[in-house]
């Protein structure tokens, strides 16, 4: 099965994280996806710029809207997506435990519904 | 035995077993639970034109089975789902020895507890699915109506298919965090259905068909399942021990009138002597494990109180050490009692006001807490202090919710003081904390 394991925390502000933080913080990440990746599992990894990066579109009124911000501004964001492939949520979850935000932050565990592969939508 | 009957008699010993089995290899409760009632069905419309066939449990599995499969081959799965060789191979399943397979109970009530499950739906979806009770049962006895209790199984239910809760034992290193969540599910069920001070006594009526009907016919039977499927496991052991040695004491405790009686006054000749005998054979295996456990200490308290003569001090030791390794609002009152019994009424209300009146979630409960209150109440008449138990006893009278101790309660008021000693708390085990979040937030101790 697919999941989502979406880390959330809160964002430090620009250079409230001194370098050596940084650094181990990068080789925590380094580790856990060579880890995911050795052990067959992962399907792709992705750290997330801060949420004042980002641009919200919408079409739901009818007419086309983009807008400067996140969907919802709150204290901690989305921060990244691993997404993996595992026989169950038993071990989606041990992976999470092993993920190196879970440290500073919260991973959520999400199976995926349906994905598009191979040019085909898929279980 | 007629076909109907032999169908009944299927259905209590192998319902949980069948489903486990059939759940086991799709992953989907919902779907053997249809398939399942689909094959006793078929079982009560056909056995008695053509009689019961052989192996009426292989039979039951095979018809489950190919309904299962049916659904995998119908049009819309066959779009979404890739074929599995292996699933979707034809068997003959005619012939299949079902006491052969591994009885994969214990993978079921796992899934039940699952951490990724609400903790409030543990014991329902337990009851539901290893004993088959329905929601309206379940829902009685949770005091909650049957649609709501059915929409939280069908929920639970649904999550363990769509987040891929596996069927299997977990890891080692998982496995007795998941166990005691298992225990503390089978646990409250009993809790649910424990006389006295517990919430209001609980109805639950076996399925048809499904064993005896009576007030501590689920939570025995769940017991017995587990300690059945996890027979190393002392603590399993012991909870089971401590099911049935309360069970065993329940037809003393209400007198022919309908009047509560402690335990003091209860005879002995009342007690069911085959379930404290199974209790002790429970007991023993647990201490052959050597792993001593919460549980344990709770039966083998339960077991000394069904021991004519047996030495107080060992009692104390066995609450001392008791709430120690699992300190909770109950089992410190349990132990101010017993304090009070070796060491004087003085010495017992002192500690009792310690380990209630604390800082923190304990003591802020410890006033709603039923049998706080009712020892509270016992401990001033034996210390003559007749107005502060008079009060004590109106406070613990309106926590009561069981009718017949209520009543006992009241007699207390008036009675005169030099008496002996009065266990008003119930004398069923430990209580588990009120607060909801200790294990089984589904259950209302209180209520």
């Amino acid at each position: 099965m697919r999941y989502a394991l979406l880390m959330h925390y809160g964002e430090p502000a620009p250079g409230e994280l001194d370098q050596e933080t940084v650094a181990e913080a990068m080789r925590a990440f380094d580790a856990y996806a060579k880890a995911l990746r050795e052990a067959g599992v992962l399907l792709s990894a992705d750290v997330l710029q801060p949420t004042d990066m980002t641009t919200t579109v919408t079409l739901r009124e009818g007419s086309p809207r983009v807008q400067d911000g996140p969907f919802a501004a709150t204290k901690e964001a989305l921060a990244g997506i691993f997404l993996i492939d595992t026989p169950d949520l038993d071990d989606a979850l041990g992976w999470a435990r092993r993920c190196p935000g879970a440290q500073w932050g919260v991973i959520e565990v999400r199976p995926v519904s349906t994905a598009f592969v191979d040019g085909a939508w898929t279980r | 035995m007629d076909a109907l009957s032999r169908a009944e008699s299927a259905a209590r010993t192998g319902y949980g077993r069948l489903l486990a089995l059939l759940a086991t290899s799709s992953g989907d409760l919902a779907a053997a639970e249809d398939a399942l009632a689909d094959a006793f069905e078929r079982a009560v419309r056909t056995w008695p034109e053509r009689g019961v066939p052989a192996n009426p449990d292989g039979w039951l599995l095979t018809v489950a089975r190919n309904r299962l499969r049916d659904g995998w081959r119908s049009a819309r799965a066959r779009r979404t789902v890739a074929l599995d060789v292996e699933r979707d191979a034809p068997a003959h399943l005619d012939a299949i020895d079902v006491d052969a397979i591994p009885d994969r109970r214990l993978e079921l009530m796992l899934v039940c507890a699952h951490p990724a499950i609400d903790p409030a739906v543990h014991t329902p979806l337990m009851l539901n699915t290893v004993l088959g009770y329905t929601a309206e049962q379940i829902g009685r006895a949770f005091t909650l109506p049957g649609p709501a209790m059915a929409t939280r199984l069908v929920r639970a239910k649904r999550r363990i298919k769509a987040a891929g809760i596996p069927f299997r034992i977990p890891d080692r290193g998982d496995l007795p965090g998941r166990m005691a969540a298992v225990l503390e599910a089978v646990y409250g069920a009993y809790a649910i259905e424990a006389p006295a001070g517990l919430g209001p006594p609980v109805e639950i009526s076996a399925p048809a068909g499904l064993s005896s009907p009576g007030r501590v016919g689920s939570p025995v039977e769940l017991a017995e399942v587990l300690a059945r499927v996890a027979p190393g496991d002392p603590e399993a052991r012991g909870l089971a021990a401590l099911v049935l040695l309360c069970a065993a004491r329940a037809g003393a405790r209400v007198d022919a009138a309908g009047r509560f009686v402690p335990l003091a006054g209860q005879d002995p000749a009342g007690w069911d002597r085959r379930l404290i005998a199974r209790a002790h054979e429970h007991l023993r295996a647990a201490h052959a494990a050597g792993r001593l456990g919460r549980f344990q200490l709770e039966a083998a308290i339960q077991a000394l109180h069904c021991t004519p003569g047996a030495d107080p001090r060992t009692l104390l030791d066995l609450h001392r050490i008791l709430h120690r390794l699992a300190p909770s609002l109950g089992s410190g009152v349990a132990l101010a009692a017993v304090t009070a019994d070796t060491e004087g009424p003085a010495a017992g209300l002192t500690l009792l006001d310690t380990l209630t009146a604390g800082a923190g979630a304990a003591g802020a409960a410890g006033g709603r807490f039923q049998p706080a209150r009712a020892v509270r109440a016992d401990l001033l008449r034996r210390l003559g202090r007749e107005d502060e138990a008079a009060s004590e006893y109106a406070a613990a009278t309106a926590l009561t919710t069981d009718p017949a101790e209520r009543e006992h309660l009241r007699t207390r008021i008036t009675r005169a003081p030099g008496h002996a000693p009065d266990r008003a708390f119930p004398a069923c085990a430990q209580h588990p904390d009120p607060e909801p979040t200790s294990g089984h937030p589904g259950i209302r101790p209180m209520a």
